[in-house]
């Protein structure tokens, strides 16, 4: 073989050696960097949970759930904090994922891409991301102000205002995996529009439609701003005529108090809103695992 | 090849040519005339001429692209669905122009059926998937409902393989059983017409069998067009064929003419698989 040939070779094959000596240096550097984040972020979240149960969990008593919220020192609960907050999620769920569920119907069989459903879309998308505190204020000028009053109703419909658009989006993304096909089928039986909306197609996506509401009401739960302006809070059990309460506003008026039993009332309502919603992303995800 | 499609059709048009001995000519039960069609401002049909015999079958070939599927979703107004699409011509049924705007799509599509390529059983059990479309033009009692989902899943020859488990997701039948159930479905209805897009093209041979012979079966009743792109399956199952290319309508003729002698040049150059 000639010799320059072999020398050429031998420079080729160092040269390469050297590049991916360099290679593995920036890979190696890179994982690290990639763990180190991961690190820092679990490290925070682990940090939270632990301040969360280490002074949460001291006042996880049973009086937390029967007895109603008392001025301090007098032995107070949870109680209608609890009953408010289940109760203004509830409606606020109920009234907002049927109107959720009709405009992301509309928007992923009806609009295709007209301007009227592009519009939709938008809109639904700002709404998703507005600040909550911005539902609170508007429900305060169309429903608190003229009424003359805080209420539950109140505090129920800013939280439906926000279920809508976490509803719209889930309900569109779900029905468009369902194939073309699939409503063809119905249709080439003869079936109507709606019939295979209702019959065929939210059948088909009934997992992912329930996620979707799963998700909303986890993420309404534990929202205090839009409250402050609409249902306020109450020191006792209320009706939904009146100012209810709510277990993030109780964290809200109680953490920042000067009271230790108030501040050990809040730890324990941000450990049970905690909890509450871990159970409902559990939920979600087990219908995520049947699609 | 050419003599593997010489040897089907042997097979296939000996009882093609015994037909007219034992039963009386065919009435023409749809009538295509001057059709075209356009995917916008795409020609995809031009100037179809085509009758569809009562109670035969009728296979469309030609290679992809032709417009055979294309024409079948037009016999059911499927291409309603999307904006943009639309026929010209006239499509008659007993006198009536099927694609006049007046026409009752939903009324249409339970006496004119369609069976698609891909299985596509509903997310319910095996007996609501019948039971579906019944509901959709009829009121059945309960036991009538029984009676007629028994009735069509025997016709599609599954009646057997499911009895014990009407009640179980349709989704855990084989392709084979799931493409058996759609045609249930349809005959459920009790369409007079049934469409069938390439029934068989996602089906492995043995269940192709089966439904070619469910086709066979399902003549004597109902008026059949099938689109296929397996030249033998036209050969076994049809008794008139039409061959398609670039959106015309070659040639059309009897099954045994079609492929042992062809009048156009195109079609036995398809037929014999020199192009295609």
């Amino acid at each position: 073989m000639d010799a320059t040939l072999q020398a050429a070779g031998a420079g080729h094959l160092r040269t390469a050696t050297a590049l991916r000596r360099r290679r593995r240096r920036t890979d190696r550097m890179a994982r690290l960097l990639a763990w180190l984040a991961t690190l820092v972020a679990l490290a925070f979240l682990a940090s939270i949970l632990v301040t969360l149960l280490y002074l949460g969990v001291p006042g996880l008593k049973p009086a937390v759930f029967t007895t109603v919220t008392k001025a301090p020192g007098s032995g107070g609960g949870l109680a209608n904090a609890i009953v408010g907050s289940l109760v203004q999620t509830g409606l606020g769920t109920l009234v907002g994922t049927p109107i959720g569920i009709m405009v992301g119907t509309y928007l992923a069989e009806y609009a295709g891409t007209s301007a009227l459903g592009n519009a939709v879309r938008f809109v639904s998308d700002i709404l998703l991301s507005a600040p909550s505190i911005l539902i609170g204020l508007f429900i305060y000028q169309v429903l608190v102000s003229p009424l003359g009053g805080f209420s539950g109703w109140a505090g129920a419909a800013a939280l439906a205002i926000l279920v809508i658009p976490i509803v719209v989006r889930t309900t569109e993304d779900m029905l468009r995996l369902i194939p073309i096909s699939l409503r063809e089928a119905s249709i080439a039986l003869g079936a109507p529009r709606w019939r295979t909306i209702v019959f065929i197609c939210y059948r088909a996506a009934l997992d992912g439609l329930l996620t979707g509401v799963l998700l909303a009401m986890a993420r309404v739960a534990g929202e205090t701003a839009p409250l402050l302006f609409t249902s306020l809070g109450n020191s006792d059990y209320s009706g939904l005529g009146s100012a209810m309460s709510s277990v993030p506003v109780t964290i809200y008026q109680y953490a920042a108090s000067a009271f230790d039993d108030w501040v050990q009332l809040a730890w324990t309502g941000a450990l049970l809103i905690t909890l509450g919603v871990l159970a409902i992303n559990v939920a979600a995800r087990f219908f995520i695992r049947r699609r | 090849m050419s003599q593997a499609v010489e040897q089907a059709v042997d097979q296939g048009s000996a009882p093609a040519s015994a037909r007219p001995a034992t039963r009386p000519p065919a009435q023409c039960k749809l009538s295509i005339r001057r059709l075209d069609f356009f995917y916008g401002a795409n020609r995809a049909l031009k100037g179809i001429d085509l009758d569809l015999p009562e109670r035969q079958v009728t296979g469309m070939i030609g290679p992809s692209g032709c417009g055979k599927s294309t024409l079948l979703r037009v016999l059911n107004r499927m291409y309603d669905l999307y904006p943009g699409q639309r026929a010209e011509g006239e499509v008659l049924m007993e006198g009536m122009n099927i694609l006049a705007s007046t026409v009752d799509l939903n009324a249409l599509r339970s006496r004119i059926g369609m069976v698609f390529q891909k299985p596509t059983p509903f997310p319910m059990s095996i007996f609501d998937n019948i039971a579906f479309g019944v509901k959709l033009h009829e009121r059945l009692s309960r036991a009538e409902m029984a009676e007629r989902v028994e009735w069509s899943l025997t016709r599609a020859a599954l009646w057997g393989e499911v009895r014990d488990r009407l009640a179980s997701p349709a989704s855990g039948l084989s392709g084979g059983q799931q493409q058996r159930l759609c045609i249930a479905r349809t005959i459920a209805t009790r369409p007079e017409i049934i469409l069938l897009d390439e029934p068989t093209s996602a089906l492995d041979p043995i269940s192709t069998l089966k439904i070619e012979e469910l086709i066979d079966e399902l003549k004597r009743d109902f008026t059949i067009a099938i689109v296929t792109h397996n030249m033998q399956q036209a050969a076994r199952c049809a008794d008139q064929v039409a061959f398609f290319y670039l959106g015309e309508l070659v040639e059309v003729g009897q099954a045994g003419d079609i492929f042992t002698n062809p009048k156009q040049k195109r079609t036995q150059e398809y037929v014999t698989g020199r192009f295609g």
